[in-house]
């Protein structure tokens, strides 16, 4: 019923503005084309500097509103040379932004059609095009400039003795691994995997293995102010591990190993404290459409001091224990997912 | 030559009673044509390109709708809506859609718009109606080959349209469709059958452009009537000239992409697909590479948001300077300017994968070109703002929609320099800030050249004008409501926030924004059902509009505007006119016009151009 409702006030809508666009092109016949043509002509030119005042308002009002909802804290390193360059960027193409809308409607106003004024034939001007390819060229210059300093520096190999994590995306979740007390990441193969006692296929003769902690929903425990790699792969089809609070981003692709590092700077208490949010989390977010969950492929990371980090992987049993009961020592540990479930909610809990 | 040439094929193609004796009103001709042949297998031009334009017409509303639908689901994430069951049926029960046919649509509004609407529906529409009129040709060089283009099309469009009606839903893995997603039907419902249809949709319709464009290219080249010198032409006809190398060049890349993926569905190789795990079982394919399907898709993928733009590029050339009564400014600057723009659109597709893991060096060298891409497109604007420049500005619809063009350009432009930067792309990446860039530059503002285009020809389509009032309406809203639209997007992508979600709420970082989309949403409502009184006006002024009574309306310059009110098949009666000068003469003609068109002769002593 209301359905009906609605469509017929558009209906009624529609026949309305058909009603009055008629009558308005009848007015012009009576009063005569061009008489009411310099009148329309004359509000338009006006509309064009309401329009543009209109636009410089609203994107002054939609900042206003936007900022406060948006965190502008970087969290890690690299975050902070990002900001820095958007900066740059910001400030260059918005001053080009300003000048060239403003010419745009101020031009349409000024120069509206007039009886008295005759048009100034001017086709070509080759000091003006030079003018205006060479500073957008050494603009250019300088963004590319800028921005592949800071590209290379995030794209460099990882520090020596930076910490690693393997993260791999599958339909639809994350999941982590942790090299354990050796150090290393023993090798996997997509053929071993098995949803029950091996989610990433790990290769159980090798003996880096062994040692190693997966976490089956990707929870991540980083340390503040130490390097950490990610080694990203996938199981299945192309995710992307999107960790927006470092400013950074990678796919995770089937068949190939990605990586990228960085150095969280703020422990998630200390950033709960910065945006006066005690639920906040850092998000690790899929970025890259991979199925009806990809929506949903979240995975929770904690940066902590490396005290409470020592602390959380003490906690850990590897994952071939875990998966080789008979080779497990007497006492089981609880499974890493309540163990992460754990920590979540003592993160909150000091904050209340 | 090309007088001779097109007259010729004119003959062999069209009927006996329809011949080239076009001495006598047209009209008498057309009475004893057979329905059939005149206005659903024509080979006339200027039939083709309505067809094109219809066409386009009813999958811009199809996907305008879809995005309806997808956008009340962003909006009101908690809300039924008894609407969606009724058009989704068992997709949305109860009124809440299923993130399946949330990512369907998604997938279909992206394809449909980028390639039926913007591409076969813009470059179809306009490069068929206006290269022969506006060069002075009696039709397109293979009118046969131009009647299949449009064919081939239509059949795309039934088969994507039918796509969405099958049990397992359309191809929904997005309109870039990336294998392993797309390849494997265990990996979502969309990539069973309804991804087939995709596939052989996007190789017929690959197929129509080819055969457009081929054409575009030799009429342009070849047909030229006497005195319409590379030089004097328009720079719409420039611009659809780069627009079909373009296609031309890059499409069949695409179409291969899109075959390998086919044999990587049904034939069991790995061009695609290495080291998969999925549906409980691993999958025998080693060897293939994921991203080998990205670079081929946006090898065609980066020039065909060219392909789109620049034919809106040069209709807002003409258009503009025809409505200030000024000659466009820098002629020469701005076919260079297509030049550079077509060259490196080629040398720039990697910018939409610098976070594939791509070697950061070579991401480095495509930052270089990709920011130098942005040289070009700033020289184009200061031409338009200096065109405009100490005009005398009609306010016309046209005009309206042209200056809109200007402006969308210049603020998608902009933030094409933040994504083009990999340093700050490996954040913005996959976010609202690129949907916000896209949809401004490309999607909104090459409607807008569209809109520029249509409400400008019209009259020489139709011999009537479209109704003024509706016209500035429709302008007002799309203009501002665009704006509502789309520049909040940018702070969501600043935050973060991931596109192709079907829902934000559990998200701790993104969830802030459900007001924010609430009122997107609202708003792309209210410029959807804007864009509904324009397909009301264009219709009902197709038959009640306001009669045209001067062949030239708008007092401008070219060609097409020489030709009769009701052209017929052939454009001309008698004599094509012969072209003495550039297509933008607007100055004083010393009889009081304040425009000289091209086939009035040079006065004495005048300069040429
Ligand atoms: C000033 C010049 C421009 C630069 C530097 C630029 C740069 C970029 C970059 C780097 C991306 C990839 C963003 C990402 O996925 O992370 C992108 C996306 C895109 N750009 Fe531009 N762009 C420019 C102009 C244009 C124009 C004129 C158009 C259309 C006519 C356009 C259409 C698109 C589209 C459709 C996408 C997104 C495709 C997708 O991922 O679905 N861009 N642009
Ligand atoms: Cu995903
Ligand atoms: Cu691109």
């Amino acid at each position: 019923m209301s359905g009906f409702l609605i469509l017929c006030l558009i209906g009624l809508i529609y026949v309305v503005l058909y009603q009055i666009s008629r009558s308005s092109e009848m007015v012009a016949t009576i009063q005569g084309e061009e008489v009411f043509d310099k009148k329309r002509n004359k509000i338009l030119a006006w509309s064009m500097m309401v329009v543009w005042a209109a636009l410089m308002i609203g994107f002054y009002y939609c900042h206003q509103y936007m900022m406060p909802k948006i965190n502008l804290i970087p969290a890690s390193d690299h975050g902070e040379s990002y900001e820095s360059m958007f900066l740059v960027t910001l400030i260059m193409t918005g001053i080009v932004f300003l000048i060239t809308q403003f010419l745009l409607f101020w031009f349409a106003y000024k120069y509206r059609k007039s009886d008295t004024r005759k048009t100034h034939y001017f086709a070509h001007s080759n000091k003006l095009e030079m003018i205006w390819t060479i500073v957008p060229a050494v603009a250019m210059a300088v963004l590319v400039a800028v921005g592949l300093k800071s590209w290379f520096k995030m794209t460099d190999p990882a520090p020596q003795g930076a910490m690693q994590v393997e993260v791999v995306g599958k339909q639809f979740n994350w999941i982590s691994r942790y090299p354990g007390k050796d150090g290393k990441l023993g090798s996997r193969n997509y053929k071993n995997i098995s949803d029950q006692d091996n989610l990433l296929g790990l290769n159980w003769n090798d003996k880096d293995n062994k040692d190693d902690i997966l976490i089956p929903n990707g929870e991540i425990h980083l340390v503040k102010g130490k390097p950490v790699e990610f080694i990203i792969g996938s199981r299945d089809v192309i995710h992307d591990v999107g960790l927006s609070h470092f400013r950074m981003k990678m796919d995770a692709v089937p068949g190939i190993t990605s990586r990228i590092w960085f150095t969280p700077t703020i422990t998630t208490r200390e950033m709960q404290e910065k945006t006066k949010n005690p639920n906040f989390v850092y998000e690790l977010s899929c970025d890259q459409m991979c199925g009806k969950g990809h929506y949903a492929m979240r995975a929770i990371i904690i940066v902590e001091t490396q005290a409470e980090f020592d602390a959380w992987m003490a906690k850990q049993q590897p994952y071939y224990v875990q998966t080789h009961p008979e080779a497990a020592p007497a006492v089981p540990a609880t499974t890493p997912a309540e163990a992460a479930k754990d920590t979540v909610k003592k993160l909150t809990m000091n904050n209340n | 030559m090309g007088n001779a040439a097109s007259i010729h094929t004119h003959e062999v193609h069209t009927h006996h009673d329809h011949a080239h004796d076009h001495g006598d009103h047209h009209a008498h001709h057309e009475h004893k044509q057979h329905f059939l042949t005149k206005y659903v297998f024509s080979q006339d031009h200027k039939i083709i390109s309505r067809q094109f334009l219809i066409t386009g017409i009813f999958w811009a509303l199809a996907g305008g709708l879809m995005s309806v639908f997808f956008r009340l689901q962003l909006g009101f994430p908690s809300d039924t809506f008894p609407i969606l069951e009724k058009f989704l049926g068992d997709w949305a029960r109860g009124g809440k859609m299923d993130p399946e046919i949330y990512y369907g649509l998604v997938t279909i509004h992206g394809t449909v718009l980028v390639f039926f609407v913007l591409t076969g529906g813009l470059s179809g529409t306009f490069s068929n109606f206006l290269i022969p009129l506006q060069i002075g040709a009696r039709d397109m060089a293979s009118p046969f080959l131009n009647m299949l283009s449009y064919w081939f099309f239509a059949v795309a469009g039934v088969i994507m349209f039918c796509s969405l009606y099958i049990n397992t839903g359309p191809a929904s893995g997005g309109w870039t469709t990336y294998p392993p997603l797309s390849a494997l039907k265990e990996a979502s419902m969309g990539s069973g059958l309804g991804m087939d249809l995709w596939l052989i949709s996007m190789a017929l319709f690959i197929v129509s452009s080819l055969l457009g464009g081929l054409n575009y290219i030799v009429t342009i080249l070849n047909m030229r009537t006497k005195g319409m010198s590379m030089k004097r032409l328009p720079l719409t006809i420039w611009a659809f000239l780069f627009t079909a190398v373009l296609g031309v060049l890059s499409f069949p890349v695409l179409l291969s992409a899109a075959v390998l993926l086919l044999f990587d569905r049904h034939a069991g190789t790995s061009f695609y697909i290495s080291e998969v795990f999925i549906a409980g079982k691993a999958l025998p394919n080693i060897g293939g590479s994921a991203i080998l399907y990205q670079h081929l898709f946006w090898f065609l993928g980066h020039p065909e948001v060219y392909i789109i733009m620049l034919p809106a590029m040069g209709m807002a050339s003409e258009i503009l300077s025809t409505h200030s009564r000024k000659p466009i400014f820098g002629y020469f600057a701005m076919i260079l300017s297509m030049i550079g723009i077509t060259v490196l659109a080629f040398l720039v597709w990697a910018h939409h994968m610098f976070v594939t893991g791509m070697s950061p060096f070579l991401g480095g060298i495509f930052v270089l070109l990709t920011l130098l891409i942005a040289i070009p497109s700033a020289v184009k604007v200061f031409n338009w703002l200096t065109t405009i420049w100490r005009g005398n500005i009609r306010f016309t619809v046209p005009m309206c929609f042209g200056l809109g063009f200007v402006s969308l350009f210049i603020s998608g432009g902009l933030t094409g320099l933040f994504l083009g930067n990999s340093a700050l792309d490996i954040h913005l990446h996959d976010t609202y800030f690129v949907i916000a860039h896209f949809h401004i530059v490309m999607g909104i503002s090459a409607f807008f050249g569209m809109f520029a285009g249509i409400y400008h020809w019209f009259p020489k389509m139709y011999g009537r004008f479209m109704n003024n009032t509706m016209g500035y309406i429709h302008f007002f809203i799309t203009f501002i409501g665009s704006y509502v639209i789309f520049w909040p997007m940018h702070y969501e992508g600043i935050a973060g926030m991931p596109r192709r979600y079907y829902e934000y709420g559990a998200w701790e970082s993104f969830k802030q924004f459900a007001e924010l989309n609430q009122m997107i949403s609202i708003a792309a409502i209210v410029v959807f059902f804007a864009q509904i009184l324009f397909v009301f006006n264009y219709f009902v002024s197709i038959w009640k509009g306001k009669k045209l009574t001067d062949p030239n309306p708008w007092n401008a310059n070219s060609l097409e505007w020489t030709a009769p009110i009701h052209p017929g098949h052939g454009n001309w009666d008698g004599e094509i006119p012969e072209v003495h000068r550039w297509a933008y003469d607007y100055k004083d003609d010393g009889n009081g016009n304040d425009f000289i068109p091209q086939h009035i002769p040079l006065r004495p002593g005048e300069d040429g151009h």
